[in-house]
């Protein structure tokens, strides 16, 4: 175990590093110069040429990105061009608005997604089965802005339920966790159906019938916990790109996560949040396939970690 | 020998003949009250050396101050920190006499030091500030942005209360500059204080104080009590809240929970609100001084051809580009919008004439047409804009084809004069400050043609260029009239070269809460955009 901890935790170093140098690559190549972002439309060519050599933009790729890595070694992500503040503290004030959606996101999409998955699985090729994945497929398909409009205008405006976008109380997390869990839903309960009717086809589930079990203790102890392996994965990846920030759902919501902050840095090419942020992302990505692959054993005894 | 103006009331009286003096507040103005504005963007900076965003400029406004201010909803001058001026016959010396008593938020006097501080630090090249070009014409200016002096020379404390400051050139625009954020006074022990975090830990003299920021979510701006103007603000405090989308921002404003919407009314909302009576009836339409233009590279074929640059003039039908956009612009037939002084009444430019065009296009030898891209920002409604030029110039016979980009590159394609045609909607000319002068140098003259400047045409005119020097150094008030000639007769020569295509003048629109008071003017100022916070109030 601690070998395949050791052996994991250096992939995804590597990986890491991998993303840090194609991130940074594409950036540097992008048609587009942070430098006339800093200076403004009215800057003459000689105040532009200043503040390239104060950020170090004038230097070639290779000494541009090894700083970039030394200062990331030591903790450092840099300062905002733009916002002259430090990329931590702006991604940090960011990270408990992110969290507690992606929390609340991936709690709804559980719930509705596998309730869902089950009952299509349980009731496979009847209408009910045929109804849930249209609402799946629907799901799944559905425009982010267009189902946060929606859900926003119908229980915060017209019935006055919620609050019209914020953050702060747990009300006003039910909206945006609500219309990510119905997104993603629709994955986790086309995942789990099929999951499970693998599983329900297995001898051992026949064996247990055959036993004289309850239908509902066939299910509960014996399908369910071999059906959701691969649900652990996908929340896994999910805690990834929730950490990488939901742009569309935060902005109606007025949420004040990490997309936010990615998505205007993108416009003004500043280039340390860019950075940051995907940084932080990949960095999730990583780490939750980590747990996820981690956790395999505790709910399945046969997977052995080598 | 100087000539002392006895009052800055003649000295405006001389620049603004036609103008009122001063601001005459709301008589039924009540103090008290908090507000909420909200914005989509974030706040990225309060330094007011910094701030150049849509967002931050009015915000900067209300917490700091500068030597000369505008008289409120309008774009007239007026003394802010100065009590008094006087300007040297050659125009070449302004001498400020500060006004006293004026305390920081941090409750220090604020004295001339602290002037000449707060512009060594506007123009050092460390300080990486956007506006830093606007003092080019102070004396030492070069020497600053060359790094071979830390102070400027041309700025001397003459006692606690005068400041003088010496030119380098005759510049009428100077005032106007001294009233810019960018020359904002600033106290050196806070700024040193907070050390690179004085964006967020902001300390001046205005109106307002920042009281908290939560970043990325709320700014809470405090009333100053100390205020040096008598009477304002009226506002006890102003709750922005930044990440919300304008829609969403809309609803929040219907639902009593918003009193402006920082962005305006959306455009696709646009429509609905005015059929509404009760909406409509709280919708505040304003000039500003923006013009949204095509322009065409002069340095490249086809359009180093004049007669093709006219013709394509001549195709635009600007009317129907104002409909995609609601209506809520006016055809522009020159660079200035008309609330602009030095606009030229009654110039027509060049009429949508299709036939004329195409004559025109013949006779410089593309009477088949050519074919040419066109450059816009992605984000609605420029991209429908986009189409409806390139559907004005197929009917020429000119195939454009369209690239929508980030802002950031059609930026870059513009400043690198690689895009042959760029339609300038998301990034249009918003003037500075109201003068003429403003829509000039960096987007039509030959500084701004340099390769990364704004000047997307790459034109360069050099006798234009020779008559704008003469104008801005006019720099005595009673020539004004002269120079808004001379400034009249520039831009009628840009269109004679027809480097651009002036296609419309975006009115504002935004909206208010039933309660708020105030003029109309104050919620489409012209200068402290979007809104002038220290002069609004609540009615209830």
């Amino acid at each position: 175990m601690p070998a395949y901890l050791l052996r994991r935790l250096f992939q995804s170093a590597l990986i890491l590093l991998g993303v840090s140098l194609v991130t940074f690559i594409l950036l540097y190549v992008l048609p587009a110069d942070p430098v006339r972002q800093i200076a403004g439309r009215s800057a003459t060519p000689q105040v532009v040429e200043n503040i390239r050599r104060q950020l170090g933009l004038d230097q070639p790729f290779l000494v541009q990105y090894g700083r970039y890595l030394w200062g990331l070694l030591q903790g450092d992500f840099g300062r905002s061009y733009l916002q002259k503040t430090d990329v931590a503290t702006l991604i940090a004030a960011r990270l408990p608005a992110t969290l507690q959606l992606m929390g609340g996101a991936i709690l709804c999409e559980l719930v509705l997604g596998l309730t869902m998955g089950i009952v299509a699985a349980l009731r496979r090729g009847r209408a009910l089965d045929q109804g849930l994945m249209i609402v799946s497929f629907v799901a799944v398909s559905a425009p982010q802005f267009v189902v946060s409009l929606l859900l926003l205008y119908v229980f915060a405006v017209k019935l006055g339920w919620f609050p019209i976008g914020g953050y702060g109380t747990l009300s006003h997390l039910v909206l945006p966790a609500v219309t990510l869990g119905i997104l993603g839903s629709g994955w986790y309960s086309r995942m789990m159906r099929s999951s499970m009717i693998d599983v329900l086809r297995q001898d051992y589930i026949r064996t247990a019938r055959a036993k004289g079990l309850t239908r509902g203790r066939v299910i509960l102890r014996h399908a369910l916990p071999n059906a959701i392996l691969p649900i652990v994965a996908m929340i896994g990846i999910d805690i990834g790109i929730f950490m990488g920030g939901i742009v569309v759902v935060e902005s109606v919501f007025g949420w004040p996560g990490i997309g936010q902050l990615a998505w205007q840095a993108i416009q003004r090419i500043d280039i340390p949040i860019i950075m940051g942020v995907t940084m932080v992302s990949a960095c999730a990505i990583v780490l939750g396939n980590l747990l996820a692959d981690l956790v395999t054993p505790f709910i399945d005894p046969r997977i052995k970690l080598k | 020998m100087k000539r002392l103006l006895a009052s800055t009331a003649v000295m405006l009286a001389l620049a603004l003949p036609a103008a009122a003096q001063d601001y005459t507040p709301d008589p039924n103005a009540k103090p008290g009250g908090t507000i909420t504005i909200t914005y989509k963007d974030d706040v990225a900076t309060l330094d007011p050396a910094i701030g150049y965003d849509w967002q931050n400029w009015s915000m900067i406004k209300s917490i700091f101050d500068g030597l000369m201010d505008y008289v409120p909803g309008t774009t007239q001058l007026r003394p802010g920190l100065a009590e008094s001026y006087e300007i040297s016959e050659d125009g070449l010396t302004y001498t400020f006499k500060l006004r006293p008593g004026v305390k920081f938020h941090n409750g220090r006097e604020m004295v001339a030091e602290d002037l000449k501080y707060s512009l060594d630090r506007v123009t050092l090249p460390a300080t990486q500030s956007p506006g830093a070009g606007f003092f080019g014409s102070i004396k030492g200016f070069d020497a600053m942005a060359d790094g071979s002096a830390t102070t400027l020379e041309g700025v001397t404390v003459v006692d606690p209360s005068t400041v003088r400051i010496e030119l380098s050139r005759p510049d009428a625009t100077f005032l106007h500059v001294m009233a810019l954020n960018f020359a904002s006074v600033v106290p050196k022990e806070a700024v040193e204080a907070a050390g690179a975090d004085f964006g967020k830990q902001p300390v001046g003299t205005g109106a307002f104080k920042l009281g908290e920021w939560t970043l990325g979510q709320r700014l809470v701006f405090e009333k100053n009590a100390d205020y040096w103007r008598a009477g304002v603000p009226y506002l006890d405090s102003i709750v922005f809240e930044v990440g919300q989308e304008p829609i969403v921002a809309l609803l929040r404003l219907q639902n009593g929970e918003v009193d402006v919407p920082g962005d305006g009314i959306p455009p696709a909302k646009f429509t609905e609100v005015m059929a509404d009576p009760a909406q409509a009836e709280r919708v505040v339409e304003g000039g500003q001084l923006h013009t949204g233009y095509i322009t065409m590279n002069v340095t490249q074929p086809p359009f180093d051809n004049l007669q093709v640059r006219q013709a394509v003039n001549m195709a635009i039908n600007k009317q129907r580009i104002t409909q995609i956009i609601n209506g809520r612009a006016i055809p522009a037939t020159q660079p200035l919008p008309p609330s602009m002084p030095g606009y030229t009444e009654g110039y027509e430019g060049y009429p949508h004439d299709v036939e004329k065009a195409k004559a025109l296009l013949s006779e410089a030898g593309f009477a088949d047409g050519f074919e040419t891209e066109l450059y816009v920002m992605n984000t609605d409604p420029n991209p429908r804009i986009a189409q409806a030029i390139q559907q004005d110039l197929s009917q020429i016979g000119i195939k454009a084809s369209i690239q929508s980009l980030a802002q950031a590159n059609v930026i870059e394609a513009g400043g690198n004069g690689s895009a042959p045609m760029i339609w300038s909607g998301g990034m249009a000319w918003i003037a500075d400050f109201p003068d003429p002068s403003n829509f000039y140098g960096p987007i039509l003259g030959c500084a701004g043609a340099a390769d990364g400047g704004w000047n997307w045409s790459k034109f360069c005119d050099e006798a234009l260029d020779a008559k704008a020097t003469e104008a801005d150094s006019l720099a005595d008030p009673a020539r004004a009239e002269e120079r808004l000639k001379l400034w009249s007769d520039v831009y009628t020569g840009v269109m004679e070269k027809a480097p651009w295509v002036p296609v419309f003048n975006e009115q504002r629109y935004t909206m208010k809460s039933a309660r708020m008071g105030g003029d109309d003017s104050l919620y489409v100022d012209p200068v402290s955009i979007p809104v002038n916070y220290d002069y609004v109030f609540v009615t209830e």
